[in-house]
């Protein structure tokens, strides 16, 4: 009895200088994709993550940073169950969180029955998110799926000449977001979209999929990720495919080009759009890859930051500068800090952004093009750079509230 | 098969008119009007080769499985954990030698060895109770995938295809009768096709070695009763090992063909683990026949369910499942 009231004395008093502790510091709860089909963009997220820890520092005033990381599978109940964790057991005060497109919007609905903490998006790009019914602590410094396709249609209708495309796609919110963008714009400038097929995340053979491709079109657009996105290269080049191919943001990313085996090399001349390219010339971005590639040992990192990378390292920084701003202050339900959060002007590494009303970015898109450096590693090169893309695209948000909201049918291919 | 239609002649019919419509759509050029009804001819035989061959690579996955249940009533839910870790051996010898060849061996032996290990060290010590080995063997799953994460990190893999496997070949099947008048014949990966080859290979092996061969004939006894069969004097726990040895290493070798036409990853082990399970609840617990019906029924599924019913063909192999076990909770060719 007596050992067992001993123990409970030291167990509690370890939980109340934890509670000492945990005064000076102020807790940060990270998800990222470390296990299923996008654990290695969840891998890069981080390093994306402790890039920006290095650069800027883990310091705010006289408090600290400490971070918590937990793991999801890119599904909405594993981001949920994780943020819930981080909540519940870790206490922490502010999430970075989460990845990818479903986790988003549910981590965003979560983000209504806590409306004293503050949710910063590390990566996820649905555009349901923050369009429809946004939370009004969650932040998201990185633009949506079809934000990141702007410009990509009307190069390939006017520059490459492509006239009639169809599209493979992952079915879920995020890849729906990313051909809602293509087609919007493809199908405005007068290109047509035969055929959208859509396979579950995490398919692995591809075979059947890529015999139905059509041959009567132009060229076919990829909207895969992770492993779906290597398994499906690997399967086309064994079925001999020739056709010309453009690919979605993360399909054409280091995650994918710097992948092992050859199969890749179909990507060459690859089109794409994306909230990054790799040869970017521009200062800021070429210091932000040198911090990058000093940070972690070249076997340990791809050549040049992933699309996550620069996403979470973007989504750190506007946490770290909006808690200097108010020196740490989280009183008053963190109304300070949120504040300063919605205010921020980041001059990030891939371009000013700014938030929206919503609290949905606005920044800088890239029309790239894959090429070969010559030594077999594959980059993404910049084509044309449009600064200032917003979440209704241009579009007057009017007419942009009835095109509807992404989905396997939706937009139609027509003029809006 | 005489006494089969005699006994049942409804269906026998029913299954000739099938084979019958099946084999059409293989050979003959299909008309404009079914090509407007089901899509282009190319595509239905590319998702049914690719279904067969699908299936191959489940077969050597799951006959593993049911061999180990049906000898010894081991439920080994690690086998998905031997799987991935043939796979990234695998990967390591051919990255390493180039030969590809080499990398089936190596991912052999190396698979069996811990077939072995988990044989003398996990199951002997709790031989007859099931629930026990179940949760050991999920437990098992579980640290494997953590030390194959930890040592691999959470890439993924892909083994390379030899340079004379890549690429496609023509097969004597026309698809389509160009304007011209000349045919199109069907172009098929050449790979899956050898791999589906080797996995018909291994298969009428195992049963010739289970039906032909003095070992056996003691496996075979040992399913239907092993208390009798050790009375006999046969060293029961040698041929444990043996057949625990052999069925991992089959998995360990469909780790090496899943890598070289699908990819390694963490999570796989878990899929094809899910994968051979209901192969194995389909075709019927430690029945090698069931196990190659089961695969190819699953495999099928998949590939023309991704591609005529994209939306649910997640669910169709589950519905499969779910139909079997109201109708035939045994499984399709269990002999109980």
């Amino acid at each position: 009895m007596s050992k067992c009231s001993v123990g409970l004395l030291a167990l509690s008093s370890l939980f109340l200088s934890g509670a000492a502790i945990a005064q000076d510091k102020i807790k940060v709860g990270v998800t990222a994709t470390l296990e299923g089909t996008y654990t290695v963009l969840g891998e890069d997220g981080m390093r994306g993550h402790q890039t920006a820890l290095n650069v800027l520092g883990k310091k705010i005033g006289n408090k600290e940073l400490e971070f918590i990381v937990a793991s999801t599978d890119a599904t909405p109940d594993s981001a949920v169950r994780a943020v819930r964790k981080l909540i519940e057991q870790d206490k922490v005060q502010i999430l970075l969180s989460p990845l990818s497109g479903d986790e988003g919007i549910a981590v965003k609905n979560f983000a209504k029955t806590h409306p004293e903490l503050t949710f910063i998006n590390a990566a996820s790009g649905a555009q349901e998110t923050t369009y429809v019914d946004p939370a009004p602590n969650f932040f998201r410094y990185n633009m949506d799926g079809a934000q990141w396709q702007v410009g990509l249609g009307k190069y390939a209708y006017e520059e490459k000449k492509y006239r009639k495309i169809a599209t493979v796609g992952e079915d879920y919110s995020f890849i729906y977001t990313q051909v809602f963008g293509l087609v919007l714009e493809f199908c405005g400038a007068g290109g047509q979209v035969t055929n959208r097929q859509w396979v579950p995340l995490g398919t692995k053979d591809f075979a059947s999929v890529i015999a139905a491709l059509p041959d009567d079109v132009d060229a076919i657009y990829l909207g895969l990720g992770g492993a779906d996105a290597v398994n499906f290269l690997n399967q086309y080049q064994q079925a001999g495919g020739k056709a010309h191919l453009m690919g979605g943001s993360i399909m054409i990313d280091q995650t994918i080009l710097s992948s092992k085996g050859n199969a890749k090399n179909a990507l060459i001349g690859t089109i794409a759009a994306s909230g990054q390219a790799d040869t970017w010339e521009d200062p800021g971005w070429q210091k932000f890859v040198k911090a990058y590639q000093d940070a972690f040992p070249p076997n340990k990192r791809f050549p040049s930051p992933s699309l996550l990378a620069t996403n979470y390292y973007d989504s750190t920084m506007a946490l770290i500068l909006a808690l200097r701003e108010v020196n740490g202050d989280l009183g008053d339900n963190q109304s300070k800090f949120k504040a300063a959060l919605a205010k921020i002007e980041l001059d990030a590494p891939n371009g000013k952004i700014k938030l929206d009303s919503n609290r949905q970015a606005i920044g800088t898109n890239f029309v790239t093009e894959v090429v070969d450096d010559g030594k077999g590693a594959l980059f993404s090169k910049v084509v044309k750079v449009i600064p200032n893309v917003n979440q209704t695209l241009g579009y007057d948000p009017a007419v942009f509230s009835k095109i509807g909201l992404p989905s396997r049918t939706v937009p139609e291919c027509k003029k809006y | 098969m005489s006494r089969l239609v005699e006994r049942h002649p409804v269906w026998a019919l029913i299954a000739i008119i099938a084979v019958a419509i099946l084999l059409w759509l293989i050979f003959a050029v299909w008309p404009p009007g079914l090509e407007e009804a089901v899509g282009r001819k190319r595509v239905f035989l590319n998702a049914l080769f690719n279904g067969i061959t699908l299936g191959g690579l489940y077969f050597l996955v799951a006959s593993g499985f049911t061999l180990i249940f049906g000898l010894m009533r081991n439920v080994n839910l690690a086998h998905g954990s031997l799987y991935l870790f043939g796979g990234y051996v695998g990967y390591a010898i051919s990255t390493s030698t180039g030969s590809w060849l080499l990398s089936f061996i190596v991912a052999f032996i190396l698979t069996a060895l811990v077939g072995v290990l988990l044989q003398v060290i996990v199951f002997r010590r709790m031989e007859g109770q099931d629930l026990r080995q179940t949760m050991v063997t999920i437990g098992l799953s579980i640290v494997f995938a953590d030390l194959m994460l930890w040592a691999c990190g959470g890439d993924f893999y892909q083994i390379q295809t030899p340079n004379w496997l890549i690429g496609p070949i023509d097969l004597p099947l026309i698809t389509a009768v160009k304007s011209s008048g000349e045919p199109v014949y069907l172009r098929y990966p050449l790979v899956r096709l050898v791999i589906f080859a080797a996995s018909v290979v291994i298969g009428v092996a195992m049963w010739l070695a289970l039906n032909r061969t003095r070992i056996g004939m003691i496996i075979r006894a040992g399913v239907d009763d092993r208390d009798i069969l050790a009375a006999t004097g046969v060293r029961i726990q040698l041929v444990f090992v043996l057949v625990f040895a052999f069925g991992a290493g089959l998995a360990g070798v469909a780790g090496v063909v899943g890598g070289t036409f699908q990819s390694l990853s963490p999570g796989e082990d878990i899929r094809f683990l899910l994968a051979s399970l209901v192969v194995v609840i389909v075709g019927g617990m430690g029945s090698i026949p069931g196990a190659a019906l089961g695969a190819l029924i699953i495999g099928l599924a998949e590939q023309l369910g991704s591609v005529y019913i994209p939306t649910y063909a997640i669910v169709v192999t589950f519905l499969i499942m779910v139909l079997v076990l109201a109708i035939r909770p045994q499984g399709l060719l269990a002999r109980r």
